[in-house]
């Protein structure tokens, strides 16, 4: 029998129900695995015995045939979402010893669908990043190397060497499906933070449109980008585990009150007749010739499916960036404005009111984030408003139009890279210029600027033996679309050979 | 547009974000750097383009006005710093 690290969430259910193994196996299984990843750093919080209570609740459930669509399946939950009971930081100092006396609905959805938890991923501060590298936690160390990287498990417990990042925000989600530490874990994606870090992994990764998930009980970055979606090791487990966490919610006023689709039933639909969409403003200056390359196979595994391939244009492609890091810091500035030592987290002492605000954001944040809000600030505040703010949301609509314009002309969807480059080192990128950094989301954040969904698959290794991703942009509540094309590609592609667990020799 | 140090001073003040002597100009760098980039922004013609309010069309959902939570001051206070009995506590306000 296969390792019950190594299953797809599809594998797994089938294994559950047929009781070839038992939940409790499944999640002993992986809390062995984490036991041995410790040196990644992927998981900020491990809940073994809570995911062995839960997994023992859905061995009751399945032995009396009353098993949910998740039943047993152990996931990892971005430290993003709150945890009833359960210590959750959004990977920042601030938030040190909160547990949340309520659950999320992306979570709470999970559990009533018969989910286990096996603990909390580690992620960019706030969600503020692309590598991980922010987190308050430490770094994650991605389960892939260069080939001829003198990456090791050192003998003290730790990692040798220099090791790549993961990406980010969603890093500790991403590099803990990557290395079977679970076998689906949720993310958030404000400009890419779940398909740059599926991309980098070898995982698939699909920011569903906005409003398809609650943002209810998840800690805030910026409210009108934010969405969840799940990380998983192929298509069809990204639509069992996004279905699952989708849905109407009362206590979210932007989550749609539509049907949440059969995503796993759509999925066999294919791309023949279907029109996909190549934007030309996609090809950037400088792309690499292994970028450009993949993208063109991914064209031509379309094209060999039947679907016919259209040159588009989104012409204000090239504003989209600049104009989230207008939008995105000055939400998040006005979101973090609770964070003042008052009613949870860390709280610095000083000698009035406003003194002990300075104080504890100044030791709660990290860097970027201090940054980002101190940006968001700036843009909010007065006279400064019209020329910034005012300006990027009308810009905003310029990229919304795009979309409209190109899906008005019957394209089903559209094929893009999913990032610029292969992941890169830690410490490689953004240390001087933070623009460098940001730049990692190119691709992705034209997508959360209009309120789409979009859908990362992996489809290649590049040179040095490492995953590239591409993406697919669907129109507004249409993840059925990307899940169709996207095991299109999956199939031409083949599923990528995921490391070995190098590093469980620490 | 760029920000000078005077500038940064003011922002972390508004920011509530006490910022050390030592470190004003290294933000006053990052800020700019922000800011230069965001500045091809200014080459776009957005006349007559209204800004974006809502970026998936739909109605706001509106519910009756009832009591659905509440009562739970314990929940409310648990992760509180500073507390005495149902309050949080904070350093004096007014003088």
């Amino acid at each position: 029998m296969t390792e019950l690290t190594h299953l797809t969430i599809a594998e797994a259910r089938d294994g559950l129900k047929s009781k070839t193994f038992s939940a409790t196996e499944l999640a002993k299984a992986h809390i062995g695995a984490i036991e041995k990843a410790r040196a990644l750093n992927a998981y900020v919080l491990e809940t073994p015995e809570k995911a062995l209570a839960m997994a023992k609740a859905s061995d009751e459930r399945i032995a009396k045939g009353e098993a949910g669509a998740l039943e047993g399946i152990p996931l990892g939950i971005k430290d993003l979402f709150c945890t009833n009971g359960v210590e959750s930081t959004a990977g920042s100092k601030i938030l040190k010893g909160f547990k949340p006396p309520y659950e999320s609905t992306v979570t709470q959805n999970l559990w009533n669908d018969g989910a286990v938890m096996l603990g909390k991923l580690n992620m960019d501060e706030f969600a503020m990043g692309s590598s991980n590298e922010t987190s308050a936690f430490g770094p994650v160390v991605s389960p892939w190397r260069r080939v001829g990287s003198n990456v090791s498990a050192g003998s003290s417990g730790s990692i040798e060497g220099t090791h790549l990042v993961p990406g980010g925000s969603s890093g500790g989600s991403a590099a803990a499906v990557a290395a079977r530490l679970c076998l689906g874990a949720t993310a958030t994606d404000t400009g890419g933070s779940i398909r740059q870090p599926a991309a980098f992994t070898g995982t698939v990764g699909i920011k569903p449109t906005y409003g398809r998930c609650s943002r209810w009980g998840t800690v805030a970055f910026a409210s009108s980008l934010d969405q969840a979606g799940p990380i998983t090791r192929t298509v069809r487990d990204a639509a069992i585990m996004l279905r699952s966490m989708s849905g109407a919610d009362p206590k979210d006023t932007t989550c749609a009150d539509l049907p949440v689709p059969d995503f796993e039933a759509a999925m066999s639909r294919g791309v023949k007749g279907m029109k996909i969409g190549i934007p030309k403003e996609y090809r950037v200056d400088g792309m690499s010739p292994e970028i450009e390359k993949l993208w063109q196979q991914g064209t031509e595994w379309l094209r060999a499916a039947g679907a016919e391939i259209v040159e588009v244009s989104l012409p204000h492609t090239k504003y989209a960036l600049p104009a989230y890091y207008i939008v995105a810091p000055a939400e998040a500035s006005s979101n973090l404005a609770r964070y003042d030592g008052v009613r949870y987290g860390i709280r610095e002492n000083g000698k009035d009111i406003s003194d002990m605000y300075e104080k504890t954001r100044a030791a709660g944040f990290g860097r970027e984030v201090k940054r980002r809000v101190m940006i968001g600030t700036y843009v909010l505040s007065a006279g400064y408003y019209d020329a910034y703010y005012v300006r990027a949301q009308k810009i905003r609509t310029l990229i919304k139009r795009d979309f409209e314009e190109v899906y008005a002309q019957g394209i089903h969807a559209i094929l893009t890279p999913a990032t610029p480059s292969a992941a890169f080192g830690i410490g490689e990128k953004g240390s001087g210029d933070p623009v460098e950094m940001y730049l990692n989301d190119i691709f992705t954040v034209t997508v959360n600027m209009a309120g789409l969904p979009g859908i990362a698959v992996p489809a290649g290794l590049d040179a040095q033996g490492l995953p590239l991703g591409l993406q697919l942009i669907g129109r507004a509540f249409d993840e059925e679309t990307l899940f169709a094309a996207g095991q299109v590609i999956e199939d031409a592609a083949g599923r990528i050979e995921l490391p070995g667990a190098w590093w469980a020799g620490a | 547009m760029s920000v000078d140090q005077k500038t940064v001073r003011r922002i972390a003040h508004l920011a509530r974000i006490a910022v050390q002597e030592q470190d004003v100009p290294h933000l006053q760098g990052e800020l700019n750097a922000i800011l230069s980039f965001v500045e091809q922004l200014n080459e776009v013609n957005v006349e007559g383009v209204e800004p974006m309010t809502s970026v998936t069309p739909m109605t706001m959902k509106k519910r009756q006005d009832g009591v659905t939570d509440g009562d739970s001051a314990e929940k409310v206070l648990r992760n509180a710093p500073a507390r005495e009995d149902d309050f949080f506590v904070v350093p004096k306000v007014i003088e």
